[in-house]
């Protein structure tokens, strides 16, 4: 005698990260700033007074101003303007680097939990010297070794981020791997690959994904060390840390020059930071307990 | 081996060490979790395998399914050979011989809707078009009582019960012949589990399915198999018809066992007979047979000399030199 | 008749989920006498474990409070009493035992320490004193070679034994009352027979009553001298353990019986009982099992009380209409 009209409790919609959002101030203060970041880069064009690589020698080196809101740089250019546009290059090397740190890692580390033995042990050895090294030291040595531009930089600092991911990806599947669900797919003939990638993956995202949001601020910060020894992108296109470089030489006669680029970063960092900190409120209790119910 | 009858699930000589430890981390060790089992399951048999935590059942149901490589043994289910089946060959079978697991909070993807977990298996399998897909998992589910509307929720949506019934329905959906169940009622309450058995009952029925269902509860396996094998420390010491093994019991384990289980009657409360001793651990066992070190009939012979399983009455096995 | 060891009367127990307070143990009313063990039989969801908790003042400090009712132990009533007062009684005169040893052992004490901690705690002892009597309590409940285990740590035994322990630390100081819940749930059926051998005996020895709360029908029939069945956060049926399995009276406890496999009986057809125990936030207003029961009726709109069938028999039950039936018969 079964019951055919088992009746189901009412659906509950997933809302965690707007619960979170609701509950937590701060992390509105951290979306706030990030959006606005991302609105000022993807509107450079509309919202900056100047034309951030136009020189203009007369007005080199003068202290913000009426026209000059944050001052000018050694060649006459508006620190504004670049620092918009600049917002453009650290966020996209941000995220392009993070991106691809996040997928070659989380593959590597998914991999390896999956596969065990050997594998693993020596995968994980060569991630455990990677980790071992200071972040900047290798994205220097990397940088170096490519030569200075936008595309080698990217690749430099996904370099330094993958060893994290690769952990972070790792411990997840091993307990993963021993669920029943993951069983119960091999028992119906599902291949390692799809195991992996529909339901390991899927599981564990949540982990990785609020760890991007916490080294896409390690990028920016790494890019702007880089850039400030040189091995970054090449001028005469702004970037933040290019701009303290520059402005490092005047820097005590022209504070504008240094300050307000590093505040850019410091803003920049913070916010993603707290919002990386607000994901990982929201992903965790709310998706752990459901995971534990 | 003699070819198994058609349909039929024939286990020999199963062996499964685990080796723990070594090179690196701590002491080796050897945890003989399954040894020289051999069982058979006829096709529309049920067949029961009971024994207490540590005993190795739930370890013989996984190696069969290859989920863990057995060590050694045979496995031929209606004439095909399990353990050198190619992985095409397996992927057929995997079609034919499904399993139901024990923890309704773990055995399903919480990430995936119930459409989900029950059209996979049929995609993978590439067995319909969409539509046929569809409307496989949906018979799925109405067979295990559930409303159409839970295609889209998930699991946490649902009770243990509820869940327990997904993943009988995620079994089904394939159409299998023969169902290995390791514990699928233990972790629910007696209300529910008397509904998911009454559900197995009439899919056993309706579908001409064989089972080996592994259980620790002996009111259950009564209930639900005809044939019972127990298990003591990873071997099989007794087997035979459920009713006459339970009434009757011949090996002195399965006598401790079925007089440790509580009976719904104070009239018959338990002798508490002087059962003292607990199992010994898979990575330690006692020489000879591996009960004598509790064993109220204790011999001399038997700490020296494994007992052999052999047929003691007809169709009943004992493994105890008290039948030898 | 002398005084019961303890008496609660109309506890009710609420949770707070999402904003509202909403009970979880309601109208719940029972004595234990001196030796007596009283089994409180329930399935998830019936609020058994709750009952123990509020007893003891352990309901979490926020989201959780007794709303009414008392709870009478040695002429006290222990709702009322501050942390500090129920400090000194728990574990001295009223002990509790839980399911999951290892949870409730702390891991990096030995054994030896942790038993003798309870009786410096309640008694002032040295610890010299203490620990000898922590290995006279280890062989009280039969650990082989107590001696030398008095210095291990509890991940070096068992899940008996360590069941065991947590027993010896229960008796350290011979409590009036011992609160067991589901303390076998999680044991193998043949160490769960020695641990219920192992606490009849030492209830016999050291003259304590126990309130057994269990799932199990079995072991109830096996350890208790009276039962009350619960469901959905009440008691539906009181009685002596033999009236109850012989004749039991509420639906409930009928289908509950019908339900279970025995391992000494065929039972060709498992009677399930279809439906599922309504949720904290959807009680019905009247009898709670109303929705599920076979004998449903008009009047069971209205919430049934608990009633004792004949005066004096120890039979309570709340069924407006099988109390019909026996009041007629």
């Amino acid at each position: 005698m079964t019951d055919t009209a088992t009746p189901l409790s009412t659906a509950r919609p997933s809302m965690a990260l707007l619960v979170t959002l609701q509950r937590n101030r701060l992390s509105w203060i951290g979306l706030a700033l990030i959006a606005a970041i991302v609105v000022m880069a993807v509107f450079a064009p509309l919202l900056a007074p100047h034309d951030p690589i136009k020189q203009n020698i007369i007005d080199r080196l003068e202290p913000p101003s009426a026209e000059f809101l944050l001052g000018t740089d050694s060649y006459g250019r508006d620190v504004l303007s670049r620092i918009i546009y600049g917002a453009r290059i650290s966020l996209m090397i941000g995220f392009v680097a993070v991106a691809i740190a996040m997928v070659v890692g989380s593959t590597i580390g998914i991999l390896a939990g999956y596969i065990g033995g050997l594998f693993d042990q020596i995968v994980m050895g060569v991630v455990d010297v990677m980790l071992a090294f200071p972040t900047l030291l290798l994205g220097l040595m990397i940088a170096a070794m490519l030569g200075a531009s936008l595309e080698n930089l990217i690749i430099a600092i996904a370099v330094t981020e993958m060893a994290p991911f690769a952990r972070v990806a790792r411990a997840p599947t091993i307990g993963l791997k021993e669920r029943e669900f993951v069983a119960a797919g091999r028992v119906l003939g599902f291949g390692p690959l799809r195991i992996m990638g529909v339901h390991i993956l899927p599981n564990m995202v949540s982990d990785v994904v609020v760890l991007g949001s916490l080294w896409m601020a390690s990028a920016i910060r790494t890019e702007a060390s880089l850039s400030f020894i040189g091995l970054g992108v090449q001028p005469p296109t702004p970037t933040w840390g290019g701009m303290i470089r520059e402005g490092f030489e005047n820097i005590l006669t022209a504070w504008w020059l240094v300050v307000f680029p590093s505040l850019a970063i410091l803003l920049t960092v913070l916010a993603l930071n707290i919002l990386g900190d607000a994901l990982r409120d929201a992903i965790d209790p709310k998706l752990r307990s459901e995971n534990a119910a | 081996m003699s070819a198994s009858p058609a349909g039929g699930l024939q286990v020999r000589h199963l062996t499964k060490h685990f080796r723990l430890g070594g090179f690196f981390s701590g002491r080796r060790q050897l945890i003989q979790a399954v040894t020289d089992v051999s069982l058979d399951v006829a096709a529309g048999a049920s067949v029961g395998l009971v024994g207490e935590s540590g005993c190795g059942k739930s370890t013989v149901s996984r190696a069969i399914l290859r989920l863990t490589e057995p060590d050694a043994g045979e496995v031929s289910f209606d004439g095909t050979d399990v353990r050198r089946a190619s992985r095409a060959v397996l992927r057929g079978l995997r079609r034919r011989l499904q399993f139901i697991f024990q923890d309704p909070y773990s055995s399903l993807n919480q990430r995936r809707t119930i459409r989900q977990t029950l059209e996979e298996p049929l995609r993978v399998h590439r067995l319909g078009t969409r539509a046929e897909i569809r409307e496989r998992a949906a018979a799925a589910l109405a067979e295990v009582g559930l409303p159409p509307e839970a295609m889209q929720r998930y699991p946490h949506e649902f009770s243990g019960g509820q869940r327990q019934r997904i993943g009988i329905a995620r079994a089904l959906v394939l159409g299998p012949e023969m169902v290995i169940a390791d514990e699928p009622v233990s972790a629910l309450d007696v209300s529910v589990q008397a509904q998911v058995l009454a559900l197995l009952d009439g899919l056993r029925d309706r579908h001409g399915l064989s089972f080996l269902f592994v259980s620790h509860d002996l009111g259950v396996v009564r209930h639900f198999c005809e044939t019972v094998c127990v298990m003591y420390l990873g071997r099989i010491i007794e087997t035979g018809p459920t009713r006459a093994v339970l009434d009757q019991p011949a090996h002195p384990y399965t006598q401790l066992l079925r007089d440790s289980s509580p009976v719904p009657d104070p009239a018959r409360r338990l002798a508490f007979a002087r059962n003292d001793g607990e199992m010994p651990s898979p990575a330690d066992p006692p020489s000879g047979c591996a009960f004598h070190t509790r064993c109220p009939h204790r011999m001399p012979v038997c700490s020296e000399r494994r007992p052999e399983l052999k047929p003691s009455a007809p169709g009943r096995s004992v493994a105890c030199h008290l039948f030898d | 008749m002398s005084e019961p060891v303890l008496r609660v009367e109309g506890l009710q127990s609420e949770f707070r989920i999402g904003g509202q307070w909403y009970p979880a143990v309601r109208d719940f009313s029972l004595a234990v006498e001196a030796n007596e063990t009283v089994a409180v039989v329930g399935e998830s969801g019936s609020g058994k474990s709750v009952t123990a908790l509020s007893i003891l003042g352990l309901l979490p400090a926020v989201g959780a409070r007794i709303a009414r009712g008392s709870v009478i132990f040695g002429g006290r009533d222990l709702v009322g009493l501050s942390e500090a007062e129920l400090a000194t009684l728990r574990g001295d005169a009223i002990a509790m035992i839980f399911q999951e040893p290892m949870t409730s052992l702390n891991p990096t004490m030995t054994v030896g320490d942790q038993v003798a901690e309870v009786i410096r705690i309640h008694r002032g002892t040295s610890r010299k004193a203490a620990l000898a009597e922590a290995l006279h309590l280890l062989e009280e409940v039969r650990i082989p070679a107590a001696r030398q285990r008095l210095h291990d740590y509890p991940h070096q035994f068992s899940g008996g034994m360590r069941q065991r322990v947590m027993i010896a630390m229960a008796l350290a100081c011979r409590p009036k009352l011992l609160l067991a819940d589901e303390p076998t749930t999680a044991l193998d059926v043949t160490i769960q027979a020695q641990v219920l051998a192992l606490l009849n005996e030492l209830k016999q020895s050291y003259g304590m009553s126990i309130l057994f709360i269990t799932h199990n029908l079995g072991v109830v029939a096996q350890m208790a001298d009276r039962v009350a069945v619960m469901y959905a956060g009440e008691i539906v049926e009181c009685a002596p353990v033999a009236e109850l399995f012989a004749a039991p009276l509420h639906p409930y406890t009928e289908a509950l019986l019908q339900a279970m496999p025995r391992v000494d009986r065929d039972s060709a057809a498992l009677h399930p009982i279809g439906g599922q125990v309504p949720p904290l936030t959807a009680m019905p207003p009247g009898c709670a099992f109303a929705p599920r029961c076979p004998l449903r009726q008009p009047q069971c709109e209205r919430h049934p009380p608990l009633v004792p069938l004949r005066l004096g028999s120890g039979h309570s039950l709340r069924c407006f209409v099988r109390a019909a039936m026996e009041s007629a018969a």
